[in-house]
């Protein structure tokens, strides 16, 4: 292990190059440690989001080495080979500047396939009773820890072949809506998470799985709304 | 603003698809219901076949076994109406998404594709089993 | 921006694009399956003699080709359909390693009779 670092870091937008930068590597360094070093020290230029550096927000991630992680829980250690590190804006997303890409079409996809909560109760009425260890409970807790950091959804390549594509994290939300006993726009739901833009253009790669940051399966999820939608669409409810 | 009744619909997103989203569903469930149907036709077909090429395969030893033969003639049209339906379906999604090949003029040529399958398939069978 | 190899390189895409291709390559070979089959509508020894063409080393290698991807197809479709209709199990990578194992068997058993 030398002590420099060779990083290739993206600039520009859609169209751009790679900035070769040498950086002193530092022990336990990570790859957010990094940027921020190029950007601090060597060109104060370089745009880049983060927040919480502590792997809870999911604001810091970026492709690294060709994969999507979150910058601030990725070792340099790790992933370094040979000292080189390449850095890269997320994939699936325009690209704003440089490290920084434009999350809009991931939030509104989250939007479209209904990933928002819809209850009936009203603040006179009694508590809604769920049991942690019924069935759908534990199906929800196992897929509720989604943060919408668009690693899955750079990751995932029918997004990149089919732009209209839900996308692992909107139809991951909306499998974790269908469960929720509570919610009242179930019929909505899965009309809006159904056909070649939803949960059916799936084709199980598993890269989402592969590389959620909170070890989520949104290939699970996916496999489950296909299920309850032929269920429904059988019933002439989709 | 202020949030929507909890009781109002929610609006519905917009397909902007040449298939209806029922139809979408049916596409899918057709191609996954015909794919099993497959499972059955293929693992027999790749038993027949394997044990079919023992010392070589003549015409003689393949119309033998199916010429008149009921049993047969039902299994093979299973199978050729099965493909019919599982290929253009998995070849649409191909389409799709490796050159963009989108809307109704693909969705007609599938169609087509299975048609075509469906009757040199039928002619292969007719062939076959009643020569 | 996309993807590349690096982001691709799992079991659980590779077992997609033996699937992708596989499949792409039986749709287009089964006009020929059904044309050549059809030979017998023109007598058996029409037929006999496309059979004869077959037994040609290359034709054979290609046949032997055709029997895996076959295989391949239906192990990795059986594979899917567990996945999407059964209750999920982390079984994915293991369902993998049989539908490999299968196709692999079945080539075999196709060569041997060959031989």
């Amino acid at each position: 292990m030398s002590s420099t670092l060779r990083v290739r870091v993206w600039r520009g937008q859609e169209s751009g190059r790679f900035e070769p930068f040498d950086v002193p590597r530092l022990e336990s360094q990570t790859v957010l440690d990094v940027v921020t070093y190029i950007q601090r020290r060597l060109d104060p230029t370089l745009s880049y989001r983060f927040a919480c550096r502590v792997g809870m927000c999911g604001s810091c991630a970026m492709t690294v080495n060709g994969k999507a992680r979150w910058t601030c829980r990725t070792h340099v250690s790790k992933v370094a080979e040979d000292d080189c590190l390449e850095i890269a804006p997320l994939h699936n997303l325009p690209v704003v500047k440089d490290l920084v890409t434009d999350m809009t079409a991931f939030f509104d996809k989250w939007a479209e396939a209904k990933g928002q909560f819809r209850g009936e109760r009203r603040r006179t009425d009694d508590f809604a009773r769920v049991k942690p260890e019924s069935r759908e409970r534990v199906l929800v807790d196992e897929a509720i820890e989604c943060i919408g950091c668009g690693v899955c959804y750079s990751s995932c390549d029918v997004v990149t072949w089919k732009p209209e594509y839900l996308g692992p994290a909107a139809l991951n939300r909306a499998w974790t809506l269908t469960n929720d006993v509570r919610d009242v726009a179930q019929r909505e739901r899965l009309s809006a998470v159904a056909g070649d833009a939803g949960c059916h253009a799936c084709h199980t790669h598993m890269s989402c799985t592969e590389r959620c940051p909170k070890f989520l399966s949104p290939s699970k999820s996916i496999a489950g709304l296909k299920r309850l939608v032929l269920a429904a669409a059988l019933k002439g409810k989709v | 603003m202020s949030s929507p009744s909890p009781t109002a619909p929610l609006p519905l997103r917009p397909h902007p698809s040449s298939l209806s989203l029922r139809a979408q569903v049916l596409l899918w469930a057709a191609q996954r219901a015909s794919a099993a149907v497959l499972a059955i036709c293929v693992l027999v077909h790749l038993i027949t076949i394997i044990y079919a090429v023992r010392n070589g395969l003549t015409a003689a030893e393949i119309l033998s076994r199916t010429t008149g033969n009921t049993g047969w003639a039902i299994f093979y049209g299973v199978f050729v109406v099965s493909v019919a339906v599982h290929a253009p379906i998995g070849l649409r999604n191909v389409l799709a998404e490796t050159i963009e090949w989108r809307g109704r003029s693909l969705d007609i040529a599938m169609l087509v594709l299975g048609i075509a399958i469906a009757i040199w398939g039928a002619r292969a069978v007719y062939a076959v089993v009643v020569g | 921006m996309k993807n590349d190899f690096r982001a691709r390189n799992h079991p659980g895409y590779w077992a997609f694009v033996v699937h992708r291709v596989s499949g792409v390559a039986l749709t287009l070979f089964i006009p020929l399956h059904f044309w050549a089959l059809a030979q017998a509508l023109q007598g058996e020894a029409r037929l006999d003699s496309f059979l004869r063409w077959t037994e040609q080393p290359l034709v054979k290698a290609g046949e032997l080709a055709l029997v895996f991807l076959l295989a391949a197809h239906f192990a990795g479709g059986v594979r899917l359909l567990m996945l999407e209709f059964l209750p999920w199990r982390e079984w994915q990578k293991t369902l993998l390693a049989a539908a490999t194992a299968f196709s692999i068997v079945a080539s075999l058993a196709f060569l041997l009779n060959l031989i």
